[in-house]
C-alpha cells in the first residue's frame, strides 16, 4: 500500500458559517502537507482567507502574481499568508479554490509555502493568484488555522488536509 | 515498482552538503506522470536559474516563463535551448539559507509517441513566483532528470528533493 497522499483531516463548514477552520495536532509523520480549500466569504466584500501556522502571526510574508482576466496583471507582497476565495458579490453558490503545498513541514528550516488560488464564478470579476509564502520560523508545523479577513467563512466551504511522505 | 500505485515516492534526496547539481537516474517507466517536489534551501546569493535536462540530452528544449517578483509582472521565453529554464527570473532565493518551494510536473513522461513537456512552479518570498512551461522535442520516455545551474554550489544542505510517480492505471 502506498504510504503517501494520506487524508489527515477535513473540515466542512456547517450552517451559519464559521469564524475559522482549524487543524490541530497535525501528525509529524509525513514529509509534506497538501491543503485543498474550497471557500467563500459570508459577509465581506474583500475575499481573502488568512492562514496561520501554530497560531503564530509573526514572521509571515509572501509575494504573489495576480490577475482578474484583464490586461494588467500585478505582482505585490504582503506581511501575512493569504489566498483568494469567493465573496458575497460573486455569483451565488460559487466557491474559490486553493491548493496549498507545504514542503518539509517538520524540519528545522523556515517554512516555504506555495499556493495557487482562484475565485472563478462566471461573474463580473474573478481573480487568480499564484503565491510564494514564507513562515520564517524553524518550528515544526502542528496547527493550521484559516480565517476570513472579515466576516465568516461560509457554509459548504471545505478544507482537506493530506500528508505526503517520501519515506 | 508496481504500476497502479499513485503519488508514490520513486526516489528522494536530502542534501547533506552544498551541491551544484542533482540527478535522478533509472527512473521507472511504470507510472503515467512524474512530480518533482523540492524543498529548496539556498546556499548562495546567486538566485540561480534551474537548468533542467532529461535523459542526459542537451538539445531541443524550449521554455516560457511568467513571473512576478513582488512589483513587476513579465513573461520571457527561450527556444532551441540546451535545457529547460526554470525559475529563470523568480522563484529561487537570492539570500543564503532562504527557502523556496519548487514543483515540477512531467505529464505522460513514459509515453514514446510524442514530445515531452514540463510544467513547473517556483515560489519564494525572496524573489517571487514563476510559472514555467516547456517542451522537449524528443519522444523518448524520460528515464533521467538532471538539474544544475550556471553557478556552483547553490543548492544548500537540508534541501529535500523527491520524485513521485503518478499512475493513471
Amino acid at each position: 500500500m502506498p504510504t503517501t497522499f494520506v487524508p489527515i483531516n477535513k473540515s466542512i463548514v456547517g450552517s451559519g458559517g464559521t469564524a475559522s477552520i482549524d487543524f490541530t495536532s497535525i501528525p509529524q509523520t509525513y514529509t509534506d502537507l497538501l491543503l485543498l480549500v474550497s471557500a467563500r466569504e459570508e459577509t465581506a466584500t474583500s475575499a481573502v482567507c488568512f492562514m496561520k501556522f501554530n497560531n503564530a502571526t509573526a514572521n509571515r510574508s509572501e509575494k504573489y502574481l495576480q490577475n482578474n482576466g484583464g490586461a494588467s496583471p500585478i505582482s505585490s507582497s504582503t506581511s501575512v499568508l493569504q489566498f483568494i476565495m469567493c465573496q458575497p458579490t460573486d455569483s451565488a453558490s460559487t466557491f474559490g479554490s486553493a491548493v496549498i503545498y507545504i514542503p518539509n513541514y517538520t524540519s528545522n528550516q523556515h517554512k516555504a509555502v506555495m499556493t495557487d488560488s482562484v475565485s472563478e464564478n462566471n461573474g463580473a470579476t474573478a481573480f487568480m493568484r499564484m503565491i510564494g509564502g514564507l513562515w520564517a520560523d524553524t518550528s515544526a508545523i502542528n496547527q493550521i488555522t484559516l480565517t476570513a479577513d472579515t466576516g465568516d467563512i461560509a457554509q459548504y466551504s471545505t478544507a482537506y488536509l493530506y500528508g505526503i511522505s517520501n519515506a | 515498482m508496481a504500476a497502479g500505485l499513485t503519488y508514490e515516492k520513486i526516489q528522494s534526496q536530502t542534501l547533506s552538503s552544498t551541491q551544484s547539481a542533482i540527478q535522478f537516474l533509472s527512473i521507472s517507466t511504470a507510472y503515467t506522470d512524474l512530480i518533482l517536489v523540492w524543498a529548496y534551501k539556498a546556499a548562495s546569493t546567486n538566485q540561480p536559474t534551474l537548468r533542467v535536462t532529461v535523459n542526459g540530452n542537451s538539445s531541443g528544449y524550449s521554455t516560457t516563463q511568467l513571473y512576478g517578483n513582488g512589483s513587476t509582472v513579465a513573461s520571457t521565453r527561450n527556444t532551441s535551448a540546451s535545457f529547460w529554464s526554470i525559475a529563470r527570473v523568480s522563484g529561487t532565493p537570492s539570500t543564503t539559507a532562504a527557502t523556496a518551494t519548487i514543483i515540477m510536473n512531467f505529464p505522460n513522461y513514459s509515453n514514446t509517441s510524442y514530445y515531452k513537456s514540463i510544467l513547473a512552479r517556483t515560489a519564494s518570498t525572496d524573489s517571487g513566483v514563476e510559472l514555467d512551461c516547456g517542451v522537449w522535442q524528443n519522444s523518448a520516455a524520460i528515464n533521467q532528470i538532471d538539474v544544475d545551474a550556471a553557478t556552483s554550489n547553490d543548492f544548500g544542505s537540508g534541501s529535500v528533493i523527491t520524485l513521485y510517480g503518478i499512475a493513471a492505471a
